[in-house]
């Protein structure tokens, strides 16, 4: 049964920091970032940041993994008087989509008016590519580390290796996942990388944890993105066209559970994005199919994990994810579904999810720089990691 | 053309960590045992070793001691250094399969060979990689 509270919150505000190369937003500090971003959102919206009285967040308020986020912090830095909420979804960037169904939760539970949901990342002294190898171990990850799965991306590389074998996926269909995202980051002023791409390229780029080659990895960047979330009702007095929330869920099954941080995944799990339960749950409550959706923001830290969320989602049968994007369905302008518009994460720039977000508000108010000619509601999705993974279905209010 | 083999990382940069749950793991392995925490209960096989059995949540726990035989489930082939200062080598990460577990994996290297025979469904077998502080990880060789 559709979710009776169906589009009564609404994104009312974006706001970020320029993205920057890792590393190279130093001297901002990272609470410089978080203040741009959020008083940003608030001018976009039309209000006050003394307006603002909660905070929904995800990934444990960790920007990134070495520096935290702090509603105190916060409170503090940009004189907001007073919170009525301040929680975080727990996991990582599996939470991004779902941090807006925590804002939404607490609204409609009346406990805050503008909620804020903000992520910033600086990787200053330590890259999020090769974090994991230098956290210090622990008895969980004493089973895991001494593999030398340095990173994210090493620990993913496995789960392709294993679709590959179960389905046949060709590299050709990772590299259209590239190819595809770097062509719509061409125009994009802000995209860190605007050269077009190609499948010699491609095949030409070093593989850093075979299957995976430099560019199925995505970019390593600095900045922050913020957005607020209201009520529908409130949203009406605001600057900006209301953007609802349909539905939002997060969580997941034990089959994914901890994922690739322990590969212990069920056999039907094991070569997938994790989101098929979350995926399923999102549409039902939403009301709505795969074929309803216009535009999707689907979370693109690794080429493969795309398509094994475009399998998750219904965009196409499990282990078909290949030929469906090898097919140019995901192509802006030219495919059935256009995938990324922003050049995603692969191309523009990683803020762990939030540029998907921002990039959903924008088609839905129309304001794209490519926009979806029409689009009414986008998919926006977490990223495959341990639980929880998350989902978003917004809706344009007219 | 062949490729160089595949290597164990240098033991002088893997560190492992234990707990009251784990530590019977890495003492079997100090001797070049491999075993697997299995409830007493009900039989169900888990890893990581944890406080709980999944299935019956039993606290029971035993610690058979398996062939050390095992299937490839999935691989990377990684050729740069996970290690700063390192020089850059080959080594290939490995999601194993166990025989006499069923239900578990154990994540490993496999050692000396050319990552153009690895494949899944490879059988393979244990070997011991001595790292810091007099611990012995467990790492595989082709079969």
């Amino acid at each position: 049964m559709t979710w009776e509270h169906c589009d009564k919150t609404a994104i009312v505000g974006v706001g970020a920091t320029p993205y920057y190369v890792r590393g190279q937003s130093w001297p901002r500090t990272i609470n410089e970032m978080i203040g741009e971003a959020i008083i940003g959102a608030c001018t976009d919206a039309g209000l006050k940041v003394q307006d603002i009285d909660g905070f929904a967040y995800y990934g444990g308020a960790k920007a990134g993994y070495l520096d935290t986020m702090d509603t105190a912090s916060i409170m503090e830095m940009l004189g907001i008087p007073e919170v009525n909420f301040t929680a975080t979804l727990t996991g990582g960037g599996g939470g991004s989509a779902g941090a807006i169904g925590l804002a939404s939760a607490a609204i409609i539970a009346g406990e805050a008016n503008y909620v804020v949901t903000v992520m910033a990342l600086q990787q200053r002294n330590q890259r999020l590519g090769t974090v994991f190898g230098a956290l210090k171990p622990d008895p969980e990850n004493s089973f895991l580390q001494p593999s030398g799965l340095v990173g994210p991306g090493h620990l993913m590389s496995v789960l392709a290796r294993r679709h590959m074998h179960l389905y046949g996926t060709r590299r050709e269909a990772f590299a259209e996942v590239a190819i595809s995202s770097r062509n719509n980051a061409l125009n994009r002023p802000e995209a860190i990388r605007r050269t077009p791409l190609t499948l010699e390229e491609y095949f030409a780029s070093p593989m850093l944890a075979d299957p995976l080659c430099r560019l199925d990895f995505c970019l390593e960047t600095d900045g922050a993105v913020a957005v607020i979330t209201t009520s529908s009702e409130r949203a009406k007095d605001l600057r900006q066209k209301p953007v609802l929330v349909r539905a939002a869920s997060h969580g997941g099954r034990r089959e994914w559970g901890r994922a690739f941080a322990g590969m212990g995944m069920s056999d039907e799990y094991f070569a997938s994005s994790g989101h098929k339960s979350v995926a399923d749950k999102l549409y039902a409550k939403a009301g709505m199919k795969p074929d309803d959706i216009d535009v999707a923001l689907i979370y693109d830290h690794f080429t493969p994990m795309v398509i094994m969320q475009l399998e998750d989602y219904g965009f196409c049968a499990k282990g078909e994810g290949g030929p469906f994007v090898e097919s140019g369905a995901i192509r802006f302008g030219t495919g059935s579904l256009p995938v990324n518009p922003h050049g995603g994460q692969l191309s523009e720039a990683y803020i762990i999810g939030m540029t998907h977000i921002r990039e959903a508000v924008e088609q839905l108010r129309g304001t794209a720089i490519n926009q979806v000619a029409g689009a009414e509601t986008a998919l926006v999705t977490g990223g495959p990691a341990s639980l929880p993974v998350s989902g978003l279905i917004l809706r344009s209010s007219q | 053309m062949t490729q160089p083999l595949s290597r164990a990382l240098p033991g002088e940069h893997v560190h492992i960590t234990t707990d009251p749950w784990t530590e019977p793991f890495w003492q079997a392995a100090k001797e070049r045992r491999l075993v697997a925490a299995q409830c007493s209960d009900c039989q169900t096989f888990r890893m990581p070793p944890t406080p709980f059995c999944p299935h019956c949540q039993s606290q029971k726990i035993q610690w058979p001691q398996l062939s050390g035989k095992g299937t490839v489930y999935s691989f990377a082939v990684c050729n740069r250094s996970p290690f700063p200062g390192v020089e850059d080598f080959v080594y290939i990460p490995v999601v194993v399969e166990l025989d006499g577990a069923p239900g578990i994996r154990l994540v490993s290297n496999l050692i000396d060979i050319d990552p153009a025979y690895v494949s899944i469904g490879m059988a393979v077998t244990v070997d011991w990689n001595p790292i810091t502080e007099g611990w012995q990880q467990p790492v595989f060789r082709a079969a």
